[in-house]
């Protein structure tokens, strides 16, 4: 079954990876290629992706003539989705695992940030056997 | 999977692919380097009988080949570090040549389950022992098993090589396994051969074609499995309950792919020849006894496929045949098919009931279809509001979409039905 994994950080918060110390920001993005790299390896990984920040996102909804209307962008987000991950494991504890791991990420001065990840079954997957 | 040849062809090779494996498999005990030489071997017999033709007895054709291949591959590694006269005792001077074309027979019957057995491991997740079993077993390429999945073949690609792995620190060994084992593990091949088709039958994404290639070919391999050891019932209750399943597929989705449900399916779409296949093989195989869950499901597929609407479906019968099933297993999906039964039998009342105590078994803690069968319980007992609710509730559960539009388009009709 496949599960969406999105890490959610707070804005302003302590994911504010551009003014965080050289060596905390490597130890992040290694850990991070490494994390993928690992589900990879362990054939779950169907897709990964990070996101640009909130500061570069425009909400969009049709007009009245169904053209695009663009409204401002949002930095003072009180938490966005950063990127995320979509696995295809055997049940839905090694979904939380594998959330559990990525939310340990490093964060500034190597301490695990924590972050929340929010897990959600990708539909259209065949019903559970159930035991 | 060999685009350059005829579908006879390429039948045939995907057909003889297993078997050779088996003998290459037998003769070497490594599985990853076997797997590599029966790949060449068909690719090379691909080239090669494109321009002169099928062979002559194409099964040897393929083993010689492919153990010239890991031949050599054994004498090279080796040579870096032994030289030769090591390698020679490797391989017996009798085994380096072609075998004999008519080594048929009892040998071959067992490399193949042995095959089989193997990918079937329960050491192995399920994910990683259907895409191994399709792959060896199969003979269907990485990108075919990743398409059908609906994944990345890089990731196919990493199950199979990670399941191979497995294999190999399990120290799983490849010969004849002990009648003690061979019913123990029969028990999981059957059940990555159940779940293969499942894959296929309920899938509701992606292109249908895939999907149904998927169930295709878990009939095909249970059909083997079915020849290979002919006197096990169950084997053959898993083949009928396939067949009598697989014959409802045409009427099952609607033109834009939405569920129909049983009692509303145009039943003349139902492909007759399976049912008749599926049948025949429960009626020769029920009366030997050693009846198991795997046939008394194919004997209630089997009441359905022979009744011409739900109103004329025997569901005494099936009432019957799904207490015989409780009795044998614990599982919750059990009572809860026992509990519709139950419905068509006594009334909606007596149905309910048995649903009750399904609410505190945590195995079905939020599952979808216990809400979906109380709705329906509900409706038919008149209670609309009732019904509503757990059709709505239902549809919030279900990580099926067209099971979750059903559930939801039926709700509304009923909130928009006047009281």
């Amino acid at each position: 079954m496949k599960y969406m994994l999105m890490m959610n950080t707070p804005g302003g918060g302590p994911y504010q990876v551009a003014r965080w110390p050289e060596q905390d920001l490597k130890a992040h993005i290694a850990f991070m290629k490494n994390f993928a790299q690992k589900l990879g390896q362990s054939g779950e990984l169907v897709a990964a992706e990070g996101l640009a920040g909130p500061d570069q996102a425009k909400r969009v909804r049709a007009g009245k003539d169904g053209k695009p209307i663009t409204d401002g962008v949002f930095p003072e987000s009180k938490e966005f989705l950063a990127g995320f991950w979509i696995v295809d494991v055997d049940s839905p504890e090694r979904a939380y695992e594998i959330a559990a791991q990525a939310s340990a990420a490093p964060g500034p001065g190597g301490v695990p940030l924590n972050l929340e990840i929010e897990v959600r079954q990708v539909m259209s997957a065949p019903p559970v056997d159930v035991p | 999977m060999l685009p350059s040849l005829d579908p006879r062809t390429q039948h045939l090779l995907r057909e003889l692919a297993p078997r050779v494996l088996g003998v290459v498999m037998r003769r070497f005990r490594d599985f990853p380097a076997a797997e590599d030489a029966v790949q060449e071997a068909l690719i090379a017999a691909a080239a090669q009988w494109v321009r002169d033709g099928v062979p002559e007895n194409p099964r040897a054709w393929l083993i010689h080949v492919a153990s010239r291949r890991i031949t050599d591959h054994v004498r090279a590694e080796a040579a870096r570090r032994h030289r030769e006269e090591l390698v020679v005792s490797l391989v017996p001077p009798e085994d380096q040549i072609a075998l004999a074309a008519d080594e048929a027979g009892f040998a071959e019957r067992d490399d193949t389950l042995d095959l089989l057995f193997m990918c079937c491991h329960p050491v192995l997740s399920p994910s990683s022992a259907i895409a191994l079993t399709l792959r060896a077993v199969g003979g269907l390429t990485t990108f075919e098993i990743a398409k059908a999945f609906l994944v990345p073949e890089a990731t196919m690609a990493q199950r199979i090589s990670r399941a191979k792995q497995s294999i190999k620190a399990s120290g799983v060994p490849f010969q004849a396994p002990t009648a003690e084992e061979r019913a123990e593990r029969l028990g999981s091949v059957m059940h990555v051969l159940y779940l293969i088709f499942s894959e296929g039958y309920t899938a509701t994404s992606g292109p249908e074609l895939q999907r149904s290639d998927l169930s295709g070919e878990a009939l095909r391999l249970t059909r083997m499995l079915h020849r290979l050891v002919p006197d096990d019932c169950e084997v053959a209750g898993l083949l009928a309950l396939m067949l009598l399943t697989d014959a409802r597929r045409v009427a099952r989705t609607g033109p834009s792919g939405e569920l129909i449900p049983l009692d509303q399916q145009d039943r003349s779409l139902w492909d007759r020849s399976e049912i008749d296949e599926g049948v025949a093989l429960l009626t020769a195989t029920l009366p030997k006894g050693n009846v198991g869950p795997y046939q008394l499901q194919a004997a209630i597929a089997a009441v359905h496929d022979e009744a011409a609407s739900t109103e004329e479906t025997d569901w005494p019968q099936i009432l019957g045949l799904y207490s015989l099933l409780q009795r044998m297993s614990d599982n919750p999906m059990v009572t809860l098919n026992h509990a519709i039964a139950t419905a068509m039998v006594q009334g909606p009342a007596a149905g309910l009931e048995l649903l009750d105590a399904l609410d505190k078994d945590p195995r079905m803690d939020g599952h979808h279809r216990l809400d979906a069968v109380r709705a329906h319980l509900l409706e038919r007992a008149g209670d609309r509001e009732g019904a509503i609710e757990h059709y709505q509730r239902a549809a919030a559960r279900t990580t099926s979409v067209s099971e979750r539009n059903y559930l939801l388009t039926h709700a509304a009709r009923l909130r928009e039905t006047p009281k």
